[in-house]
């Protein structure tokens, strides 16, 4: 079974404890600095909202890549970028429409989520299921379930 | 490891910035944070000074797991010596701030002297510039925020900042991060503005690394969060309705304080709860509480975001307030509200939003109301000296108005911003003030609750429930029940829980994760990440250390054993409330016990044993 991450902002609290789980599973810190995940705040509007790549399957930053750097991982369909290969020229960040895929100045290279080789670290650490790892076919489903749920059958067959 | 193990020195006077090695053989005896900020306060500043003087000290301290992905690890503090009370001050707060300025690489900041003029520190990594504070100073806090962010162009920089108040001498102004987190006690924000500093903004891309075990560390992390999720309080209650979970509780118990505590319940209570935070309004049908929302690493997640009826008089024409910002904690709504006898959750999310976009502690703010108003009913404050405000308690409009005067400090503000202990001396009434060591008093009343009036009396920072939080015990039955109408066993059920609560905060992490957790599941996490063996044992003599030191600065400023008291109100004048009825405060029960537990003198004094056993500094 194929997996995917599936993002629910509304229970999202902003503790950044993905952040946190990503870059010390990627780079050995706590850094959200580093972080391929990233937890974005609308203050005003009182929103948490976790943004990453979705590793989509005719990838632009896989196409772009000049060198072969970026593939598919056909075990876990993440868009893996190959530390050998890349040569940091940023065209991916480019061609990313979602701006998913960042430059890493330390390395030269560039960084994207990677599904941790099919156990996201982000996921796993998440409180609040915000992050969930779920059957990529099956991607909507919670929230097909939360909208069931919402219909009004049951107070029609009541009354 | 853990510890960044450097320090970041900023003379104001000269300018001159410099970064030097923490002293690691204090961060073995006092850990981090509220404890190792105080030993270098002991050692480099005269207890004796001048609060607002360039002698005075400012520092802002991490812990070692500050930035860490232990939940709650994002703690940090703001350690001087407080206007308000004389003694030592440590002010904690969560949000990103802390954890943001350990990422740059720096476990605390020393600001020293006073800056000729208004500045605020930029920090992005191992760089650190004052820059001119000019156009910033006079603005609110979230002015300065926007500001500040214009100037760094990163939309990730953290800030903390001063408001108005502070600028104009309000004695419990608070130093404010991420827009609504707050060092808020004691007047550190005061002090930061004696020195002329407006803001401090930090942009951390190093992150937290040497872990001395990282994947014994992850583990335990992973285990404790569990604990946290698992437990009804932490898990369940606060999540869902903050602290306010407690309104309801403390209100039922009879230990509500109402009316600058001349009662102990409030009939309004259930309008200002948690649960009133979740009823949808008329005008617009959304509740005041939009989310929840986490400081930095914290599973818990008990903030509030909320806003205010958009309907609601105070904020017409007012844009900056109608939309979401940091919502009501149990203790300034306590303070704004049952203690004021204000019932109108929006006016008392309103003062809220002004404590925080400029900068005032809402517990010494709403109390000092408080005061006003008994001092206003009793006929020695008239309309002359408030300009024709009638401070009458259960008035949304008077409190509404009090918050906006004092943010500004503009007319009668500049009195409320003395405080309670202050503002009943002038007026001529110091028994209205309900302060110890001249700061305010939160939301437990000691008459119903005994072990919080020797919490009280005794703590190191004058009135204050987070020294020793014994309502967990003797409300909550955490970690046993005991109860709250007898004073047996008090001294020592204080004691543990002052000493536990320094190593807490020393570590950086939250005192809320106290509802669950023990120093049993801290210590794992601390040994894991941190070099040298952390036990329970450990973390526990380091709390007491702590509390025998911060005791210390306190004597040596010039307070004493007589300064460990309550007011004669809760001492004397018997709760009316049926839970509670008849019962007084009786702290004189529990003092001489408690003084023997921590091995002092009949007088409240350190002994030389309790220093040696300590190797405490001179
Ligand atoms: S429990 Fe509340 S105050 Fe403590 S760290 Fe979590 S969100 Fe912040």
């Amino acid at each position: 079974m194929q997996r995917s991450l599936s993002i629910d902002p509304d229970k999202c609290t902003g503790c950044l404890q993905c952040e946190m789980a990503c870059s010390f599973e990627n780079e050995g810190v706590f850094n959200p600095a580093k972080s391929r995940i990233k937890v974005f705040t609308f203050h005003e509007e009182g929103r948490f909202v976790p943004y990453t790549c979705t590793q989509c399957d005719e990838a632009w930053c896989m196409q772009a890549c000049p060198v072969d750097a970026i593939k598919m991982n056909f075990q876990t369909g993440a868009m893996e970028v190959s530390e050998q290969v890349c040569v940091g020229c940023k065209v991916c960040t480019i061609a990313c429409p979602f701006g998913t895929v960042n430059y890493n100045r330390d390395t030269g290279k560039v960084i994207k989520c990677d599904l941790c080789g099919g156990d996201p670290a982000c996921a796993t650490a998440c409180p609040t299921q915000a992050i969930t790892y779920v059957d990529s076919d099956a991607t909507g489903l919670e929230k097909m379930r939360a909208w069931a749920g919402k219909t009004d059958n049951a107070q029609h067959a009541a009354s | 490891m853990a510890w960044a193990k450097k320090v970041l020195r900023v003379n104001l006077n000269d300018g001159n910035i410099s970064s030097e090695p923490l002293n690691m053989e204090w961060a073995a005896q006092y850990i981090g944070q509220r404890g190792l900020a105080t030993r270098y306060l002991v050692e480099e500043t005269d207890p004796t000074c001048d609060p607002l003087g360039p002698d005075n000290k400012l520092i802002m301290a991490t812990g070692p797991l500050t930035g860490t992905a232990a939940s709650t690890g994002g703690r940090y503090s703001v350690i001087t010596k407080s206007p308000l009370t004389g003694a030592v001050a440590c002010s904690n707060s969560g949000g990103f701030f802390g954890a943001e300025l350990k990422s740059a690489g720096w476990d605390m900041i020393i600001f020293e002297g006073k800056s000729p003029n208004p500045v605020w520190l930029n920090i992005v990594d191992d760089k650190a510039e004052l820059c001119s504070a000019e156009g910033i100073w006079g603005q609110s806090v979230w002015e300065a925020d926007k500001a500040i962010h214009r100037i760094t162009g990163d939309p990730q920089t953290r800030i903390a900042a001063v408001g108005r108040s502070a600028e104009a001498g309000c004695l419990y102004s608070a130093v404010i991060n991420d827009l609504h987190r707050a060092a808020g006690r004691s007047g550190v924000g005061t002090v930061m503005a004696s020195k002329n500093v407006k803001a401090v903004a930090v942009r951390g891309t190093r992150g937290v690394g040497n872990i001395k075990d990282p994947k014994r560390f992850m583990q335990s992390v992973a285990e404790q969060k569990v604990v946290l999720a698992e437990n009804a309080v932490t898990g369940q209650g606060l999540p869902a309705l903050g602290t306010q979970v407690l309104m309801n509780v403390i209100n039922e118990i009879g230990a509500l304080p109402t009316n600058n505590m001349q009662q102990t319940q409030f009939e309004g209570a259930h309008n200002i709860s948690g649960e009133a935070m979740l009823e949808p309004r008329k005008s617009d049908g959304k509740p005041n509480l939009t989310t929840n929302a986490a400081c930095f690493g914290c599973t818990i997640a008990c903030g509030r975001i909320s806003t205010i009826d958009p309907s609601h008089y105070s904020i017409q024409d007012k844009p900056q307030y109608q939309q979401n910002s940091g919502g009501l904690e149990y203790e300034a709504a306590w303070a704004m509200g049952a203690d004021t006898g204000v019932d109108d959750l929006d006016a008392v999310t309103f003062a809220n939003f002004v404590c925080n976009e400029d900068g005032m502690d809402p517990i010494s703010f709403g109390a000092t109301v408080a005061a006003a108003m008994e001092l206003f009913e009793a006929g020695a404050i008239t309309t002359e000296e408030t300009g024709g405000m009638e401070l009458r308690f259960g008035s949304a409009e008077a409190l509404t108005w009090c918050a906006e005067k004092t943010g500004t400090g503009d007319g009668f503000g500049k009195d409320l911003g003395l405080g309670s202990k202050k503002l009943c001396e002038k007026y001529g009434h110091p028994e209205f003030s309900m302060t110890v060591k001249g700061q305010e008093f939160p939301a437990y009343d000691p008459r119903g609750i005994q072990g919080m009036g020797l919490t009280y009396a005794t703590s190191n920072r004058g009135a204050c429930h987070l020294r020793s939080y014994t309502v967990a015990s003797e409300v909550l039955g955490i970690p046993e029940k005991t109860d709250p109408a007898v004073t047996d066993g008090k001294a020592g059920l204080v004691k543990a829980f002052q000493d536990a609560t320094a190593a807490v905060d020393s570590m950086g992490l939250c005192v809320f994760t106290t509802f669950a957790w023990s120093l049993d599941n801290m210590a794992p996490q601390m040994d894991a990440a941190c070099e040298g063996d952390w036990t329970v044992e450990r973390l526990l003599e380091a709390g007491e250390r702590i509390w025998n030191l911060e005791r210390d600065y306190n004597m040596k400023a010039g307070l004493t054993g007589s300064d460990d008291n309550l007011p004669e109100r809760l001492l004397k004048e018997a709760s009316k409330a049926a839970p509670t009825e008849g019962q007084v405060c009786n702290l004189h029960e529990m003092l001489p016990e408690y003084y023997q537990l921590r091995g002092w003198t009949d007088e409240g004094q350190l002994t030389d044993e309790v220093r040696q056993k300590f190797s405490l500094p001179g």
